[in-house]
């Protein structure tokens, strides 16, 4: 069964295209078929994060006008055989797309791949009608922040008016640091705010920074906290249940000195 | 927070202003539900009194709870009475 997931968030920097490619990168590692659409039309991004961007002959907005074929329009990624990025135009307009468009394009790449991950833009004018046209489910990206989860809170809520009811959470670049000291929120208190239920915690990690500097998704490097949190987002994606990394043991020497001694917290 | 100090910490402040918010960002996303109250209210009003329909105010705003001391949502309806109908019967 093949599925459209389109990854979103409302506001802007939360971290939807970093999601995005790890996502899709992990499901294929995960030996899955993906295709990557970036329907951000306009301000490209998910070729860089993925390191893909010397590679761009064709895009989006070719593919849906006939400019091209579609499979001259998916670029393969650089190590994993199964994936695929359709990027999105960087001189075009996000009006040149329609969602009837979208949804025709999906249905045809639903017979080849196992998901299509759309990368939607910010705001929830035309390129979020677009991106979210074709989606079977949804995935909301917030950080613990005031204006992020207000914002995922009115994505919900378009989201549910246009049908799609499977919608799941991302609580990203949480600090647990914050977190115990009160002064950030919680996932409890995200998700009791926003009422979906959550599908991945990613902490706040240099690691992420680093790996997009790169081009290089930091969920190929699995011996790091956010590539395991990743790993098991994808798997929960395919609907594997798979529990929850403790990402609230103490860090650094003295907090793995006082585990290793005995003194918890 | 501190030993001593009984401050609110900032992640309670947040979530107190978000839950706010968050209310009125969902009345005013569903307009249509307000539209929906305002015409049921107004026939089970229309059934006791007649009023001003043209003055009659219906919003979401906020107030302070008396008894938490908290501010809450509330609902704000300014209904104009001209005449009270009498009872029937």
């Amino acid at each position: 069964m093949s599925e459209v997931i389109v990854i979103t968030s409302g506001k802007g920097g939360v971290g939807k295209t970093t999601t995005s490619a790890n996502i899709g990168t992990g499901l294929a590692m995960l030996g899955k078929k993906v295709v990557l659409i970036d329907a951000d039309i306009g301000l490209r991004n998910l070729d860089v994060v993925m390191g893909l961007e010397n590679r761009i002959v064709y895009n989006l907005i070719d593919v849906i006008e006939g400019n091209c074929k579609i499979s001259q329009g998916l670029i393969k990624d650089k190590k994993n055989p199964t994936l695929y990025l359709l990027p999105a135009a960087q001189t075009r307009d996000k009006d040149a797309v329609s969602p009837q468009q979208m949804k025709d394009l999906c249905q045809t790449l639903k017979e080849d791949y196992d998901y299509i991950i759309i990368d939607c833009p910010a705001g929830i004018e035309q390129g979020f009608k677009n991106a979210i046209a074709a989606a079977d489910r949804a995935i909301v990206v917030t950080t613990p922040e005031v204006s992020a989860i207000r914002d995922a809170d009115r994505i919900i809520g378009l989201l549910e008016a246009n049908e799609i009811r499977d919608i799941r959470l991302v609580v990203n670049r949480i600090r647990y640091d914050m977190v115990k000291r009160g002064d950030m929120m919680g996932i409890d208190d995200v998700i009791e705010i926003l009422a979906i239920d959550l599908i991945g915690i990613m902490p706040d990690d240099e690691n992420i920074v680093i790996s997009t500097n790169t081009g290089d998704p930091i969920v190929s490097n699995e011996s790091t906290i956010p590539g395991k949190a990743y790993i098991n987002m994808c798997k929960r994606i395919t609907g594997e249940e798979v529990p929850y990394l403790d990402l609230e043991s103490p860090t650094g020497f003295f907090g793995k000195l006082r585990t290793i001694m005995g003194m918890k917290g | 927070m501190g030993f001593f100090s009984r401050k609110k910490t900032s992640k309670a402040v947040a979530k107190d202003r978000l839950k706010l918010v968050l209310i009125h960002d969902r009345v005013n996303c569903s307009t249509d539900v307000l539209e929906m109250m305002r015409a049921d209210i107004l026939q089970t009003i229309s059934k006791y009194m007649d009023f001003d329909e043209g003055e009659l105010e219906l919003k979401v705003g906020s107030t302070r709870s008396d008894t938490s001391g908290n501010v809450v949502p509330a609902l704000y309806a300014n209904i104009p009475i001209t005449n009270i109908k009498k009872p029937k019967g």
